[in-house]
């Protein structure tokens, strides 16, 4: 019984350990960006402000943001299509479509600005310790997509 | 034929007359319209082309994951058919991205939840609820 205890609140520790080490990763990214933070927002202004909101709506551990427009029928350089995976706390409890609930509401002015197609990937800190965390390419483009 | 004829021709009576009475009292964007798309049907996917020939990439992975457990006979809306319903669904499900799948008449999701339902097993449950048996159970047993 003790064992048990002890290699749960073992694994708890760790994952704190690791959801700390990401959130210190993610810091240090944002500081480095900071100085070409002006440059990002001309060059990718869809990009940068789901990150800037997604930031402050989830305080992620893991914020990834992946812009697959390329792999679509839509012009070089465009930000219409991409993929977001965000662990956070505040998925704690919460269903897998309420999870993404919440994110496409953070993201509604970009929905409504052009974001045109968004995969989601939302795990709490212990579900993403205990996955892959890999997250495979979306599905190939069928040509519909500036439909 | 035309899109609502067909849906209409295909479901039994009741699902018949819904459609008839939605098609001429209101907009195919609307609730009432949409209400009679999924309510009543074990599965239903709002999608970009059909399933034999899917226009996005998503819409293709729901339709190989349906079939993947022998779901052939679903029922599927191409939103790009009707800029209204593509609207309508968006504001019905409160969900900006296409596809949209139901079950049982509820709102299910989209592709990545889709995804992660197959890759977790409750969709096999999901489909048993819409009193569907997944192929996948057959395939379980025979190996045993």
């Amino acid at each position: 019984m003790a064992k048990a205890v002890s290699s749960i609140s073992a694994k708890l520790l760790r994952s704190a350990f690791t959801a700390n080490r990401f959130t210190t990763a993610y810091a240090q990214s944002s500081t480095s960006q900071s100085s070409s933070a002006g440059m990002a927002d001309i060059v990718k202004p869809m990009e940068t402000s789901m990150k800037k909101k997604l930031a402050e709506a989830f305080k992620p551990s893991v914020l990834q943001i992946v812009n697959e427009s390329y792999m679509h029928n839509v012009p070089k350089g465009s930000e219409t299509h991409f993929k977001v995976v965000i662990v956070s706390d505040a998925f704690e409890g919460v269903q897998l479509v309420q999870r993404h609930r919440k994110v496409n509401n953070v993201l509604e002015e970009e929905f409504g600005s052009g974001l045109h197609a968004l995969s989601i990937v939302a795990k709490t800190p212990i579900q993403w310790e205990k996955s892959t965390q890999e997250v495979g390419q979306s599905p190939p483009c069928r040509g519909g997509a500036g439909l | 034929m035309n899109f609502v004829g067909r849906q209409a021709f295909r479901g039994p009576g009741l699902t018949f007359c819904r459609l008839l009475v939605a098609r001429y009292s209101s907009k195919t964007g609307s609730k009432e319209y949409i209400d009679g798309l999924v309510k009543g049907k074990p599965v239903v996917v709002f999608m970009k082309g059909t399933p034999d020939q899917p226009r996005c990439g998503f819409s293709n992975a729901v339709v190989q994951i349906l079939r993947f457990h022998g779901v052939e006979n679903f029922d599927s809306v191409n939103v790009l058919e009707d800029e209204d319903v593509r609207q309508g669904i968006k504001e019905y499900t409160e969900w900006p991205t296409i596809p949209q799948i139901f079950m049982n008449g509820e709102f299910l999701g989209g592709c990545d939840i889709m995804m992660d339902m197959h890759k977790n097993g409750e969709l096999i449950e999901e489909l048993k609820k819409a009193g569907i048996r997944s192929a996948l159970l057959e395939k379980a047993e025979n190996k045993d």
